[in-house]
């Protein structure tokens, strides 16, 4: 199946465009003819996404207050029942772009390639580009349907860049009757107080693993963050112990990041982790351990215990 | 309130893993055990089911060889019991096939008020696999759960985001993806594998659930390996043994890069 057209699903938070979106739509636009964006988010987003090349924006209406899977799930698939879907629909790794990716599959029934990091053509269609293994080993896979191709992106895959296009056209697109599946309602949203820079923009993160030994010890890495202007994170392991929140963690459930220098404190470099961290420019790992993965992926290894390099190096930053 | 949790059981993530050279998929011929990223499941829902008071919660699995390893891991923290679906049809079956497969062994539980899921496998990471489950029954769903308490026939539910975390308020029954660490799972006890190993495994085949096979396995997942191939090393750095004064080699990079 030829690809023309392709449907990016567009995220924005207050108005603003997410990254993840601008990169798809950089992508996208270097496989299809025509791109064209599906968003919750109104048609106010229609200048900055036309800037990176959507000619339209179709918007989902009625979303307020409730979660995104169901809704844009079936007005999609509204819109291809009638003849009017896309050749491919790119939706990020966020928490709804797998909601509507995953419903969206069900309404249509049609597989979703998921965990893609590139996007190629190949005789004609567009293969998705899986790595596995901790990212030792590249599998390229392809939608053998005729069914719209469905790809979950992992963000950070592409640059997002420009193409200088003018604002995007606003359409509307109808929501069918969701009977029990559009039910939930958000009734609170919280908004966690964080200082210093994200974790997806900082450019150096500093992020702590099991080798800290105690929930305490995660104090040095906020500190050594906090010196360099960078960002904490965390291995699995130590969210799943209780001693940072989610948000904090990097790696294939988690965050992807690709700062300038990535800090590795007493992180063992679990495949699961290094997924997460290894496209950093640079990376500086401290761990006790000689055979820790960790120190395949790093620029600088130091083998040692992180309890005394830690407040050294803290207090050697200090004094400069 | 019967709580039904989807569980897996995969290769023991300690070994490394390998793909079939013919099949290009995961090799799966090892021992299985109970996914992590489920324990959370079975102890939100072990729980909630103490909370309301009484009913039991269910464990749903699909694996091949009817591996009951895993399952008896998850019946010894508390479940009462499990539908098991094994069928030499499903080898090569995807995220969509899965949730098709589990959403019927679901219903072969019957009234069940609440599916509580893990929010990805540790070897698949989909992620996809709940909401599809959800959208297979025609049900709602809360994905990314910190927090569950039920209210009625209402779950609320505190659901991670970007930014901190949303309240969700969703009526029952209906499936919810728990986010790992969000509680601490029991150790089974001694007294409690004792018992898992006669409680109920309801062991059954794609026919019993009425799947037709050719909707899962290899030809329902209508994709391809078109291309295996060994990704771009890193160029290896420089590993040195701390000497007490090794934190000077990191200042001194970071210097180099500009960063200090």
């Amino acid at each position: 199946m030829a690809i023309s057209k392709i449907w990016v699903f567009a995220e924005a938070t207050d108005g603003k465009v997410s990254n993840n979106t601008l990169e798809l739509l950089t992508k996208a636009r270097s496989l299809a003819d025509t791109v064209e964006v599906v968003t919750a988010a109104g048609g106010d987003i229609a200048e900055e996404v036309g800037s990176y090349g959507a000619t339209k924006v179709l918007t989902v209406p009625g979303t307020e207050g409730k979660l995104l899977g169901a809704p844009v799930a079936a007005a999609i698939a509204a819109a291809i029942e009638a003849g009017n879907g896309p050749d491919a629909l790119l939706l990020a790794t966020s928490y709804d772009g797998r909601d509507v990716a995953a419903r969206l599959s069900v309404k249509i029934d049609a597989p979703v390639i998921t965990n893609v990091v590139d996007l190629v053509e190949r005789d004609g269609a567009i293969a998705g580009l899986e790595q596995i293994f901790g990212g030792s080993t590249n599998v390229y896979t392809k939608f053998t349907s005729d069914k719209p191709n469905i790809f979950l992106v992992r963000p950070k895959s592409f640059a997002a860049e420009p193409s200088g296009g003018g604002a995007a056209a606003v359409e509307e697109l109808t929501v069918p009757d969701l009977g029990a599946t559009g039910a939930a309602t958000v009734t609170n949203r919280f908004v966690e107080e964080k200082t210093g820079p994200s974790l997806d923009d900082a450019a150096v993160v500093v992020a702590g693993g099991r080798g800290l030994g105690d929930k305490d010890n995660f104090s040095l890495v906020e500190e050594l963050a906090k010196l360099l202007n960078g960002a904490p994170g965390a291995s699995r392991a130590i969210v799943d112990a209780g001693w940072v929140p989610y948000s904090y963690q990097i790696g294939q459930t988690g965050k992807v990041v690709k700062p300038t220098v990535y800090i590795a404190a007493g992180i063992s470099g679990a495949t699961q982790h290094l997924v997460g961290m290894k496209g950093s420019k640079n990376i500086i790992a401290i761990n006790k351990d000689p055979e820790a993965p960790i120190f395949s992926v790093a620029d600088l290894g130091i083998v040692g215990d992180v309890h005394k390099v830690m407040p050294k190096l803290i207090e050697a930053l200090r004094s400069r | 309130m019967n709580v039904v949790v989807c569980v897996k059981q995969i290769p023991d993530p300690a070994d490394p893993g390998s793909l079939d050279p013919e099949t290009k998929t995961l090799k799966r011929d090892g021992k299985l055990i109970l996914d992590e990223s489920d324990s959370y499941g079975v102890e939100m829902a072990l729980q909630l089911v103490d909370a309301a008071g009484g009913g039991e919660v269910t464990l749903v699995s699909m694996a091949p060889n009817n591996e009951v390893s895993g399952l008896r891991t998850a019946l010894a923290m508390g479940a009462a019991k499990a539908v098991l679906v094994s069928d030499d049809a499903l080898a090569g079956t995807d995220a969509l096939g899965t949730a098709k497969v589990l959403a019927k062994a679901i219903e072969r539980v019957g009234d069940a008020d609440l599916i509580l899921t893990a929010t990805e496998s540790s070897d698949g990471y989909t992620g996809t696999v709940p909401e599809q489950i959800a959208e297979l029954m025609s049900l709602p769903s809360v994905t990314f759960a910190k927090e569950i308490s039920i209210d009625g026939g209402t779950a609320k539910v505190q659901r991670q985001t970007e930014a901190g975390y949303d309240e969700v308020e969703c009526p029952l029954p209906a499936v919810v993806s728990v986010t790992a660490g969000v509680v601490e799972p029991r150790y089974p006890s001694f007294k409690g594998i004792m018992a898992a190993k006669s409680k109920p495994v309801d062991e059954v085949t794609l026919a019993d659930l009425g799947i037709d096979a050719g909707t899962v396995g290899w030809a329902g997942a209508r994709q391809e390996i078109i291309e295996v191939s060994a990704a771009e090393e890193r160029q290896a750095g420089t590993i040195i043994e701390d000497d007490g004064e090794s934190h000077g080699k990191i200042v001194d990079f970071l210097a180099e890069l500009k960063i200090i």
